[in-house]
């Protein structure tokens, strides 16, 4: 044992005269994690990473990125004799005629799907949670582009095997370049190096796919991760946790092994489920032509909402002077999207404008108590749900039986109906827990106990609730709506951007009119000598 | 929009095809296995194999007893049997076809459809049809086949039209099930998707599924066009190419998924909710085990 | 389970204070506090009154492992158990690797061998992987040091004295720089900086052709013969019967240069209607069919898919993509979804043989719109 403890001293003074790391080490080993299930999902994502650039790795060892035609002579005989790209060729040899290919393939694309799906409900973690706000504007900055990034890696990724589903897919995406004003035809040129499908888009998506992409998502994921570590984390609101500390489990060894294990542990379940469900059965599917099509093309899941609207939205053409404006593929697949991620990126600004926050926040908020911007993410959800259901109307269709058309018109009418009703039944939600919130801290827990009083009555008693249970449940800030300054200042003199402070008000209003403000000591007090339990 | 909703048959000048001697089809029948064991199929085939070898034993014992029917139609030896068809059709057809198959406003006129449409339609249950929904569906067959072959008769004997198909040209062992695929996604995959799992067409009619649909429906419907789906006539779709296609159907039918369950070989929509309920959802699940205390 | 005794040292079952003294952060902490600007508003003095008191952390809860000796011995067990596990999938895996062959496969037997490779490949894989991570879980979760460590956050603004310095730093540099007296400099460093992304855009514009008219025309021409798709057969109108579809593409085109490109543009499809279903066409296109047989682009109006479901009753073109709908008897007129021109109508006739053939080529553009479209 001693020699062990020697040798590894030994280590480390070689490592330290060269690094002079033992001050680093000694500041991380001890630095505090605030533990909580729902700080790991966006470790789901950055595992999920992991998980692609080591599997992505295997498949670029067999992929061939060419769209050279070949003739099939491989192990599976229904293709025998089928022209096709060496692209879908040697995927098919990946997952035929590789051992584990098969395996591998659908991890890298089980993987994908969850790394996305883990960054949705990350997003969603911070933002009904208020971690977003300020200092942590830049990280969440960085996660919507990250979002954003992943919707085209995915997309190229779906596109590299060749196969029919894939083939559709960029056509779909030429429809929408060519749909761009003034410079759409020559984008899609440019991209495909002539006209559709062309022989240079596979080995060009190839390069994006495996290395420019990947590098830009190293590269923020690392500002990421460093910003997560160097403004230290976030934490939920409860007794000894303030702005001002950290409560949690140090960096070494506690959070090393539940991290580190946990990079295994959504590996291990990816891998299982990539070994008894297919994905992706490109077989089936055949190469692509473009003459052929399958019934139910549809994109992964992630790129559900842009088919969604590209469905739904009605077939508007503007022909005017000579030129065409395809404003039923301009509109759903690019200023939408752009409009959506555009507001979710400015959030936090929108929100401190509102607000007029301008402290940091380390302490997050139970969604409860912000019932307002609670019920903007439920609404914006809600929103995105129906775009990815409608873009399955097909599937729905078959599967319940019903008319495709119905569908399309349903949805056409939810997209503007539901959302505002998720929104306001949140709140209301909200609104409620609040109340209820508020009930327990002055009047306690039912017990089920009903006891008579000398007088008779019947009542039921009410337990206290305990001192920490009532930290936690008081704790929050609820702000009152900004009042509308007068027109001119004290002098008399008119004020300048009347407008924006006009708004500025409204905006407060909308957020901040209705609230609950959490009980007070007074108020037990009044209860208390009000002779009330 | 006028939309009709009953069976509409198209008109068809091809000749009633090949007729062979039930001797000769019944030993072809009981071979097609035979040769199948012999190319090597044995296990993965074996299903198929014992289906084949069902419908043989079933083929060959009505073969045994009486002509096929497509012989009686033309060439008019059976009347007995157009007679016995003519009173199956009185009594369960001719309510919306017509007494004389002339088509009403309830149902199409019939001469001309040939035997093929008569035995896709009363042999996948089809017919007789209860309306209730916007296209006629699957369901229990509601006659013997040797009633149906009857019924055939006696619509064949009417005009000409597609015959059933014969042993022979539903003998798919030799076909190219590769280019059949081929075939297979240029004409038919837009209507019933990749795998055969059918799929969605205007104001809630479909493409049924064609698992499970045996290769002479599936050929006589390619023939005939029933409902919404287009006529793939000889002139156009030879013979081989049909053979091919429900080679490369029942080969991709029969094959199991290498990658585990198959997720109804819809695509990519079961495959996100996959991904979203059992992938993140066990991920979320361990996440919730990682953080709660141990006690 | 030794070290749990370092780990606690620092441990504060108490609100924060700056008293424990082992962790750096919380060293640093005294310093700071004199020198910061107050933080958030939100604390003030008057608080007290109107807020409850923060009780602090709950009191630590010891665990089973914590207080016995055997149970944390079942832990220490169970945690070698899922290692052990992790070892025999890593085993599984590579027995499978080598023992279940797919190329030696007949091949009636692939499908199945490659799914047993899968399974057992993916089993011993996700088993290895997912027993490391669940013995480390549980090993931190039972038996390392659970008590909450309360540390020190400070405030991410810098004391009012770095940011002076940082400023008077980057004053000097400037100043040592002369970026405010040598216009001359920065203006044209300015001029030599600012154009620079051109020379990352301009390379770019070898990536493909001009556009210039390869939209507009496709590989069909008077005369050309309708072959049915893919299997290459001629036609003749007495082959299609009424209520039949083939899809065509021009004869010749599988030995055209850029074959895919062209069946992109030139794929079609041919529809016989009744005589009955063909009153409703437009006055402009009559004699573009053939005794009821017409033509039309197979590529969406929209956004290109290749529309090929024909609902022979309804005579209706359904696009499988995003379902825009065409009605046949209307010259494919738009009747649902989001296209929003008809699809175009080839025109036409036969040849001396009597064989189908196209007229003329599309007298619009096939597919999508785009800007130059008209």
């Amino acid at each position: 044992m001693a020699t062990l403890e020697q040798r590894a001293g030994n280590a480390a003074n070689e490592i330290d005269e060269r690094f002079g790391s033992a001050n680093f080490v000694k500041r991380s080993a001890r630095k505090i994690f605030p533990d909580h299930w729902s700080f790991m999902l966006g470790e789901i994502a950055l595992y999920s990473f992991i998980i692609l650039l080591l599997t992505g790795t295997f498949l670029t060892l067999w992929f061939t990125p060419s769209q050279g035609e070949v003739v099939y002579e491989g192990s599976y005989v229904p293709l025998h004799g089928l022209t096709m790209s060496e692209a879908y060729a040697s995927t098919l040899r990946i997952s035929f005629d590789v051992r584990g290919g098969l395996i591998i393939r659908q991890i890298h694309h089980w993987a994908a799907l969850i790394f996305a799906a883990s960054m949705f409900v990350h997003a969603s973690r911070v933002f009904f949670t208020g971690a977003f706000r300020k200092p942590r504007e830049t990280n969440w900055l960085i996660g919507v582009g990250l979002i954003t990034l992943t919707i085209i890696e995915g997309l190229l990724g779906y596109s590299l095997p060749d196969d029919l589903l894939s083939g559709t897919g960029f056509r779909i995406a030429e429809g929408v370049l060519l749909a761009i004003p003034l410079v759409g035809t020559y984008l899609s040129f440019f991209l495909f190096g002539g006209e559709f499908p062309g022989e240079d888009l596979i080995p060009r998506i190839y390069t994006m796919h495996v290395l420019l992409l990947p590098g830009i998502f190293l590269a923020l994921i690392t500002a990421h991760l460093m910003l997560v570590w160097y403004q230290k984390h976030t934490q939920y609101p409860g007794p000894g946790r303030t702005e001002k500390n950290t409560v949690g489990y140090p960096f070494f060894p506690v959070y090393t092994a539940k991290a580190g294990g946990f990079f295994f542990i959504v590996f291990g379940v990816t891998t299982l489920l990539s070994a008894f469900a297919t994905i992706n059965p490109i077989w089936l599917f055949g190469p692509y032509t473009p003459t052929q099509v399958t019934a139910g093309s549809q994109p992964d899941f992630y790129m559900g909402f842009l088919e969604g609207v590209l469905r739904l939205f009605p077939n508007w053409e503007i022909q005017a002077w000579g030129f065409t404006l395809p404003l039923n593929v301009l509109i759903p697949t690019l200023v939408i999207p752009g409009l959506l991620f555009t507001s979710m990126a400015l959030y936090p600004m929108i929100e401190r404008w509102v607000t007029g926050d301008n402290s940091e926040h380390h302490v997050l908020d139970r969604p409860r108590n912000v019932p307002t911007r609670t019920g903007l993410g439920v609404m914006a959800i809600t929103t995105w749900l129906i775009l990815l259901a409608a873009g399955a109307n097909d599937v729905i269709a078959i599967t319940f039986h019903l008319s495709i058309n119905a569908i399309t018109w349903f949805f056409r009418i939810a997209i503007f109906v539901v959302p505002p009703i998720a929104y306001v039944v949140t709140k209301r939600i909200c609104l409620g827990l609040q109340r209820r919130d508020r009930d327990l801290v002055l009047h306690g827990r039912e017990t089920g106990r009903i006891v008579r009083l000398p007088n008779g009555e019947m009542i039921e008693v009410h337990e206290p609730i305990s001192e920490t249970e009532r930290y936690k449940l008081t704790a929050h800030q609820v702000p009152e709506p900004i009042q509308l300054e007068p027109s001119t200042d004290t002098n008399g003199i008119p004020r300048r951007r009347v407008l924006a402070s006009k708004m500025r008000a409204r905006a407060s209003r909308f957020y901040f009119e209705d609230r609950v403000p959490p009980p007070t000591p007074s108020d037990t007090h009044e209860l208390e000598s009000s002779g009330h339990h | 929009m006028h939309e009709h909703e009953h069976e509409h048959e198209p008109m068809h000048d091809q000749p009633p095809s090949h007729r062979h001697g039930s001797t000769r089809t019944f030993v072809r029948l009981l071979t097609t296995p035979l040769r199948a064991l012999s190319r090597r199929r044995r296990s993965r085939f074996a299903p198929l194999v014992l289906l084949l070898l069902g419908l043989a034993i079933t083929g060959g014992a009505y073969a045994a007893v009486a002509p096929p029917p497509q012989a009686e139609a033309s060439t008019g030896v059976a009347s007995a049997s157009i007679k016995e068809g003519r009173q199956l059709y009185l009594k369960n057809c001719s309510s919306c076809h017509g007494l004389n198959a002339e088509g009403t406003s309830d149902g199409p006129s019939l001469v001309g459809v040939g035997a093929a449409a008569v035995d896709f339609q009363v042999g996948t249950g089809r017919m007789p049809a209860r309306q209730d929904g916007p296209q006629i569906q699957r369901k229990r067959v509601e006659f013997t086949q040797d009633e149906i072959n009857a019924m055939a008769a006696y619509v064949a004997s009417l005009g000409p039209g597609p015959a059933v198909p014969d042993k022979e040209q539903l003998d798919y062992a030799d076909a190219d099930a590769a280019e059949g695929g081929a075939i297979y996604r240029t004409n038919c995959s837009m209507c019933h998707n990749f795998a055969g799992k059918g799929g969605a067409l205007s104001r809630g009619k479909y493409a049924p599924s064609l698992d499970g649909v045996s290769p002479k429906h599936i050929y006589e419907a390619m023939l005939t066009g029933p409902q919404s789906m287009p006529v793939f006539g000889d002139g156009t779709m030879p013979p081989e190419d049909k053979k091919a296609i429900i080679k490369y159907l029942k080969i991709t039918e029969q094959e199991a998924s290498p990658g585990g369950a198959s997720l109804g070989k819809i695509g990519p929509v079961t495959e996100g909710a996959v991904g979203w309920l059992v992938g993140l959802g066990a991920l979320i699940a361990c996440a919730v085990w990682l953080g709660a205390k141990a006690r | 389970m030794t070290d749990q005794n370092d780990g606690t040292a620092d441990v504060a079952h108490e609100p924060p204070t700056a008293t424990s003294t082992s962790n750096e952060e919380i060293q640093r902490a005294g310093g700071l506090d004199d020198s910061e600007a107050p933080a958030p508003s939100t604390t003030s003095s008057g608080e007290l009154a109107t807020r409850f008191a923060d009780p602090g952390l709950p009191a630590h809860t010891y665990r089973r492992s914590d207080i016995d000796p055997a149970a944390a011995k079942r832990r220490e067990r169970e945690v070698a158990a899922l290692f052990g596990l992790s070892t025999l999938g890593t085993l599984l895996f590579i027995v499978a690797y080598f023992a279940v062959k797919p190329a030696d496969a007949s091949p009636s037997e692939l499908i199945a061998r490659v799914g047993l490779s899968t399974k057992l490949l993916g089993l011993g894989l996700g088993l290895s992987l997912f027993c490391i991570g669940a013995a480390a879980i549980h090993w931190a979760k039972t038996l390392m040091p659970d008590d909450e460590v309360v540390g020190v956050r400070k405030p991410m603004r810098s004391s009012d004295e770095d940011r002076r310095e940082a400023i008077a730093a980057l004053k000097e540099g400037a100043a040592g720089a002369g970026l405010g007296r040598r216009k001359l400099i920065r203006n044209s460093m300015l001029g030599a900086l600012a154009p620079l992304g051109l020379l990352a855009i301009i390379p770019l514009r070898d990536l493909g052709p001009l556009p210039g008219a390869k939209l507009t025309g496709t590989a069909w021409k008077a005369g050309k013969r309708l072959i049915s798709d893919p299997a290459g057969h001629p036609i003749k109108a007495a082959d299609v019967p009424i209520g039949g579809v083939v899809h065509i593409l021009p004869e010749g085109i599988e030995k055209m240069e850029h074959r895919l490109n062209e069946e992109a543009k030139a794929t079609a499809i041919l529809i016989r209607l009744a005589p009955e279903d063909l009153t409703r066409q437009r006055a402009d296109r009559k004699g573009w069919d053939v005794s009821g047989i017409v033509a039309y682009s197979k590529v969406c109006t929209h956004v290109g898919c290749p529309v090929g479901l024909y609902e022979q009753q309804t005579h209706h073109l359904l696009c499988p993509c995003h379902q825009s709908t065409f009605d046949v008897e209307r010259n494919c007129a738009v009747i649902f979804g989001p296209a929003a021109r008809p699809l175009p109508q080839l025109k036409l006739t036969t040849d001396s043989e009597g064989y189908l053939v196209a007229a003329q080529d599309f007298d619009e553009p096939v597919g999508p719109s785009y800007w130059e479209r008209g």
